[in-house]
């Protein structure tokens, strides 16, 4: 007998047969004895590799190459590209943040593997300055079609329904039913607008200004499409005066299709008058809110109404008006030309395609990603987010900004969607991703994102204006430690008042950071008033400082830099805090290089 | 005013352009979002035009583009070359940006130890 050159391992752990490393297994054997190779190669079924999380495992010896996540479809590939042709399978590669040390190209991180780009498809890639870089990227192709063809409208609101794509400024609305609600509107003197949010407030998401930065023309297009799908001729652009830039690439790119003749009178000589302005937003945060947009482009204070009558039928200046969100339209010339039925097959049973998160807070790769709906958390935060820096705990993700929740660690396996989201007392939003480690407190969490809240509200409603000061007041309260265990019950019954009686999304979703955090981490609330402390260390009524003597070197470094003064001793002898002047500034710990100051 | 026949032209030329895998260009491209520029891309991407025109190179395209996704590396150069995978060059600075047209577009060799492999 002679011996076998190549040996392929093949894990059968619990994990990977789960994973279904049996079947892959079974194919190998199956396609190396079809191509009669099973004489120079053999497959053996091992216990654990110890790379189960991202199972089936293959490893392929000699050469000792280890492959992961490996399906049945990808076994011919390591056939013949490994074992025949002796070429390695780069994209099934076990990848550490090691391995990543070589790499020179971006495109080959673990940062964009998970990752699928849709609305961020041009961003980073082509000029925003330049529109011919923009047709280059098969730009203005869906608009040309539908002008020469004359497409009747209908057929393209039907594609944007049968995408099942929803609203991508949170509430997750089907953008089809918006569309066809403002094609049926009946207008008294003919004249619909089409609007564009880009009102981008939530603390923490900068998904909207980084299209608008990377790729304005594609907003311009879809805005120009809708335009002829429910018959408007004049559209807004309604944007955050903090965004400058994305003014700025806005302006040029609204100039340079006039020029063309993509916006304006006869566009591409098919007889379709379309054009936009930009209507810049003075940062209140209600201002995202529909009608409070709506108003404030109008000219008028921005301040909510009631729905109905919805903006599809009574919008801008009374006139039936589509509002999108930037993302959601970022999505449409990419249905348009790749197909409803493309975009559909990604993404969950009832959210269909991507998603644009802006990362942040403790997390090693901050920044922009865009994943398929139904990717879980811990993809996100581990293998595109890199994990939490620090070698610290992941305690809770906050999605949705002061609209949404915080998501446990629990839940982290969770996928996300945007009805999942709204079952574990979170929601999409827009679509910041702030990520927490153990040294942030849940209560004070919710008290910051109250806090916002209470600065954003307009003030036309009571339950928002008062409710909303009435909660910070009482999470005030327990995050200096005077809070009672009835307190609770208190906050809870508000939350749920507010939820149903405030005017806007505003105010009915002001309590979702704290419902959710009461939810999710009520032992946190209850240290805070039943021990009197603050176990993350953050609420600074609750938290003390000392040194611990067996560490302290005496370099009276801390002391050097205490701005009260309020630490004392001698140099080489043990240092000490008085509580009563310590301010709880925390200089004395970041500054200490023996870890000899403590907090608890 | 351009018609669609027009449009298609200026499309087929710029394909060519933008692609990843370019033909005959070298495309040259500075992440320049709110991030990029904040973290100072600008005079990056100043430094690049100008020592290309001063080493009087050809055939090389230098563009501002969006944001990549990865904004803690802040400035990003991605470069790419005829026949090559693409560069990502990150944390930029006009020093770094002078030597890498020196060393990268002059003298053909990969700084590696800018590119985004060996951040941190």
């Amino acid at each position: 007998m002679t011996p076998f050159k190549t040996h392929i391992l093949v894990c059968t752990c619990e994990t990977c047969s789960a994973a279904g490393s049996v079947a892959v297994a079974e194919e190998l054997e199956r396609q190396l004895k079809e191509k009669s190779l099973d004489t120079r190669v053999t497959v053996v079924r091992t216990g654990s590799l110890g790379l189960c999380d991202r199972g089936p495992v293959v490893v392929v010896y000699p050469e000792g190459t280890a492959y992961v996540q490996v399906k049945v479809p990808d076994v011919a590939e390591i056939i013949n590209e490994h074992v025949i042709g002796g070429r390695i399978v780069k994209h099934l590669l076990h990848k550490t943040h090691e391995d990543e040390r070589a790499t020179t190209s971006l495109d080959d991180m673990m940062f964009f593997k998970h990752q699928k780009r849709i609305a961020l498809r041009n961003c980073g890639i082509i000029d925003p300055e330049n529109i011919d870089e923009y047709i280059g990227a098969d730009g203005y192709t869906a608009l040309t079609r539908i002008l020469t063809e004359q497409t009747p409208p209908q057929e393209i609101i039907d594609c944007v329904k049968a995408s099942g794509l929803r609203g991508r400024g949170g509430a997750g609305f089907s953008t089809g039913m918006k569309w066809q609600f403002a094609a049926a509107a009946e207008s008294e003197d003919g004249i619909k607008y089409v609007c564009c949010n880009a009102d981008e407030g939530d603390p923490g998401a900068f998904m909207d200004r980084s299209v608008l930065e990377g790729d304005p023309h594609t907003i311009l297009e879809a805005m120009a499409i809708a335009g002829y799908a429910i018959g408007a001729h004049q559209g807004y652009i309604y944007i955050r005066a903090e965004y400058p830039v994305a003014v700025k690439r806005l302006q040029i790119a609204i100039e340079q299709a006039r020029e063309y003749g993509l916006l304006g009178k006869n566009i591409l000589n098919a007889g379709f008058d379309f054009d936009l302005e930009l209507r810049l937003g003075a940062g209140a945060f209600v201002c995202g809110e529909e009608t409070a947009l709506l108003v404030s482009i109008e000219g008028k204070r921005g301040e909510p109404r009631n729905r109905p009558p919805f903006p599809a039928v009574k919008g801008l200046y009374q006139s039936p008006t589509l509002l999108n969100n930037v993302e959601t339209y970022a999505n449409i010339t990419w249905i348009l030309n790749n197909g409803a039925a493309a975009f559909a097959s990604v993404g969950t049973e009832r959210s269909k395609g991507t998603k644009v998160f802006a990362l942040g807070g403790k997390i090693v790769n901050t920044g922009l990603v865009e994943i398929p709906m139904g990717t879980t958390l811990r993809t996100i935060i581990e293998d595109i987010g890199g994990g939490v820096p620090n070698g610290k705990q992941f305690k809770a993700a906050q999605t949705g900004g002061p609209s949404g929740g915080c998501i446990p660690a629990s839940l982290i396996d969770t996928p996300i969607d945007y009805d999942n989201l709204v079952e574990i007392g979170s929601m999409m939003g827009s679509g910041g991703l702030i990520v927490m480690d153990e040294d942030n407190c849940m209560v004070d969490i919710a008290k910051f994102f109250l806090d916002f809240v209470v600065d954003e509200s307009c003030g036309k409603c009571t339950p928002c204006r008062i409710g909303t000061k009435r909660l910070y007041d009482l999470l005030d309260k327990i995050t200096r430690g005077e809070g009672e265990m009835e307190d609770l019950d208190t906050i809870e019954e508000l939350c749920y008042h507010l939820k149903d009686s405030a005017l806007c999304a505003l105010g009915q979703s002001a309590p979702n950071p704290v419902l959710s955090t009461l939810k999710h981490f009520r032992e946190e609330y209850e240290a805070h008033i039943i021990e009197k402390r603050c176990p993350a260390g953050i609420c600074k009524n609750l938290v003390n400082f000392w040194i611990v003597e067996d560490k302290c070197k005496g370099c009276g470094l801390c002391a050097k830099n205490c701005p009260v003064d309020a630490i004392s001793g001698t140099l080489r002898e043990p240092y000490s805090i008085d509580t009563s002047v310590c301010i709880k500034c925390g200089l004395c710990e970041s500054n200490c290089r023996f870890s000899a100051v403590v907090r608890a | 005013m351009k018609t669609a026949e027009e449009l298609q032209a200026i499309r087929e030329e710029m394909k060519q352009k933008i692609d990843k895998h370019p033909e005959a260009e070298t495309r040259i491209v500075v992440g320049m979002a709110t991030c990029g520029i904040a973290a100072g891309a600008e005079p990056v991407f100043e430094m690049l035009k100008q020592e290309i025109k001063r080493h009087n190179l050809k055939n090389i395209t230098v563009n501002k583009t969006g944001c990549i996704g990865v904004c803690r590396l802040e400035p990003i150069v991605e470069i790419y070359t005829p026949g090559q995978e693409k560069v990502t060059y990150v944390k930029m600075t006009p020093k770094r940006a002078l030597r890498i047209v020196n060393e990268h577009l002059v003298n053909q060799n990969i700084v590696t130890r800018y590119t985004v492999g060996a951040a941190d």
